[in-house]
């Protein structure tokens, strides 16, 4: 049987490529430009009077700095955990692995009672802390926890592959050259994996600052001190505020977009790396 | 074999014109309802359940033929917006007027004068707020001026977000401007009880789970049939940490009802839509909201069920000289008086 080649792209307006138009413009592509008139309703001054609210910066100011320290601390674990995942054999290994994918799909309601549960004051960690007089649970700590939990996956998952892909003869012929194991992961290994690191830190750091199920239960949601931007979109819709409710999730899309641009970006150097 | 990869080529397209047939299918099915739906609040859950039943049961009776009710729960300003962006509602039964005075104004589904339209303004049943504190009652909280002292940890759910906290909110201001007689001296109250809040949930349900699971907090703030399910579930798990504390005097909460004219009229649903609500003004309608710790309106069914309800002075929000318009303007838009609260701390 002959089979016929072809380029790998070529230029098709084929009923696929229609059905991947339609369905990114019906999901994606309309639902967001109509975010993004709506915002325009109030103006450019409109949107920047929105962001002079003090209780809003803080919130934005929470929201990003929590999402940055829980995509911090992601970044070692999960890697971690991708190392370990990777190079050694355990017992029960394959069902960590698979509990790894468990916060994306745990509803986040679910996984913020869950959490609350466990760190308030009278939950199991929770107590051990509070007789230190810890407090975990509706402080900033507890909104770290949840987003930790919630973005965990993303780390591991993108870089797990990298790991498992990198030539046992780079790091072979490290050793053999006289490199110490620190110099060997370092100066071999790390330059690898780097952008898949950054990579999977972005997507974690992308979604904890839109996360609001999981945080809600837990932040306890006292304004200038534990209130996250998207409960200030919740709050503004029970006003009727439609307006000022889509600047604040315009402000969060545009940054959400340019993380992501720069993530596409990271990952597609990394695989012409690899390659 | 040449046939066979005519085949394949075929797949793609059958599969996407499934895709097609499949969207298209479940939109329309989300599209064509024709079922009767009533959207309430959150803690009427378990009210309206049984109200449904009774009314079906009378419905049968009298004109022989059965429907079916869906029902949908949520928090008040959420499911007015639901409704404003086209939910399917025939009937709404929600924790404040001002949500239910949204709908009419925002999408003209409701008619303006719907208040007019049922007997006591369209509120079939009414509620307080009242305190849930710990067993023995370890702070002597008697009255709001106990909840507002240094060092007392209170739970409420956030005016924002929650319609029940909006209540809860004047009604710790109502008690404050007729005790003080002045707006100043009330809206400093309102800022030491949040001084004093701890976490501010979403909603009240959210607030009970803090307060009665979670174990933090001296006091919730809470509506009284919210309180009183709590101390009803606890009985049942055989526990005893909780007590329900009346204040010398709180606000008269209103929950109104009205039908969505427009909807229940396009679905052919508009005699059911006012029967059903005619009902929860009866003898029976009454007797079951009075079993499900709502106040009723009935003055018969009230005095069998006084034991339920101790008397305390209520206030109405117009005693307090407000509208829900304004009060929204004053203490919860942006800027208001509850920002303001925040700000200065």
């Amino acid at each position: 049987m002959l089979i016929e080649t072809r380029p790998y792209k070529k230029i098709h307006l084929g009923i696929s490529l229609g059905l991947t138009v339609f369905y990114s413009s019906a999901v994606v592509i309309i639902p967001l430009l109509g975010l993004f008139f709506h915002s325009l309703g109030i103006g450019v001054s409109g949107i920047l009077e929105v962001f002079s609210d003090e209780r809003i910066r803080s919130a934005l100011i929470l929201s990003f700095s929590v999402g940055l320290i829980s995509a911090l601390i992601n970044l070692f674990v999960g890697f971690l955990f991708a190392w370990v995942l990777v190079r050694y054999n355990f017992p029960f290994k394959k069902l960590l692995d698979t509990l790894i994918d468990l916060p994306f799909t745990l509803p986040t309601a679910v996984a913020g009672i869950a959490l609350t549960t466990i760190y308030s004051q009278n939950g199991m960690i929770g107590s051990f802390f509070d007789k230190w007089g810890i407090k975990i649970a509706y402080t900033p700590i507890g909104i770290v926890i949840a987003l930790v939990f919630i973005g965990f996956p993303f780390v591991v998952r993108t870089v797990q592959p990298v790991i498992e892909e990198l030539p046992k003869e780079l790091e072979e012929s490290a050793r053999c050259l006289g490199a110490t194991p620190f110099q060997t992961f370092y100066k071999v290994i790390l330059p690898e994996l780097w952008p898949s690191l950054l990579a999977g830190t972005g997507m974690a750091f992308a979604r904890s600052i839109g996360e609001y199920g999981s945080v809600v239960f837990i932040s306890g949601n006292i304004p200038g001190k534990t209130e996250i931007l998207p409960l200030l979109i919740v709050t503004k819709l029970e006003q009727y505020e439609y307006e000022k409710a889509t600047s604040i999730a315009l402000v969060m899309l545009l940054t959400s977009f340019v993380f992501m641009f720069l993530i596409n970006l990271l990952q597609e150097r990394a695989s012409k790396k690899l390659s | 074999m040449k046939k066979f990869t005519e085949f394949l080529n075929l797949k793609p397209t059958i599969s996407a014109i499934l895709c097609i047939f499949i969207t298209l299918g479940s939109l329309s099915s989300l599209l064509a309802d024709s079922t009767f739906l009533h959207v309430s609040f959150d803690p009427t859950r378990e009210l309206y359940e049984e109200i449904n039943k009774a009314f079906l049961k009378e419905w049968k009776a009298k004109k022989g033929s059965e429907f079916a009710i869906q029902q949908s729960h949520g928090g008040s300003g959420k499911q007015a917006r639901a409704v404003i962006d086209g939910l399917d509602a025939d009937i709404v039964s929600l924790a404040l007027s001002y949500d239910i005075d949204s709908i009419s104004t925002k999408s003209g589904l409701i008619d303006a004068n719907w208040q007019k339209k049922l007997p006591n303004n369209s509120v079939p049943y009414y509620s307080t707020i009242v305190f849930l504190v710990r067993k023995s009652n370890p702070k002597k909280i008697k009255d709001w001026d106990d909840i507002v002292k240094p060092g007392v940890s209170i739970i409420t759910p956030n005016p924002k977000t929650s319609g029940g906290a909006r209540w809860n909110y004047l009604a710790a201001y109502g008690f404050a401007k007729r005790k003080y007689k002045s707006d100043e001296k009330a809206t400093d109250f309102v800022k030491a009880l949040f001084k004093n809040t701890s976490v501010l949930d979403t909603g009240a349900r959210g607030s009970t789970t803090t307060f009665v699971q979670r174990g933090i907090g001296d006091v919730l703030i809470t509506w009284e049939n919210e309180a009183k399910l709590s101390l009803d579930e606890e009985k049942r798990s055989g526990k005893n940490t909780l007590e329900v504390v009346y204040p010398s005097e709180s606000i008269r909460a209103e929950t109104p009802v009205a039908v969505v004219t427009k909807t229940a009229t396009e679905k052919g649903n508009l005699e059911k839509a006012t029967t059903y609500l005619e009902f929860l003004y009866t003898k029976e309608g009454q007797s079951i909201i009075s079993k499900h710790f709502f106040r009723p309106i009935d003055p018969a069914i009230a005095k069998a069920s006084a034991k339920e309800f101790p008397n305390i002075k209520l206030f109405s929000l117009s005693d307090l000289g407000e509208t829900w318009d304004s009060a929204q303007k004053k203490h919860f838009a942006d800027a208001g008086v509850f920002d303001a609260i925040y700000k200065t701390q």
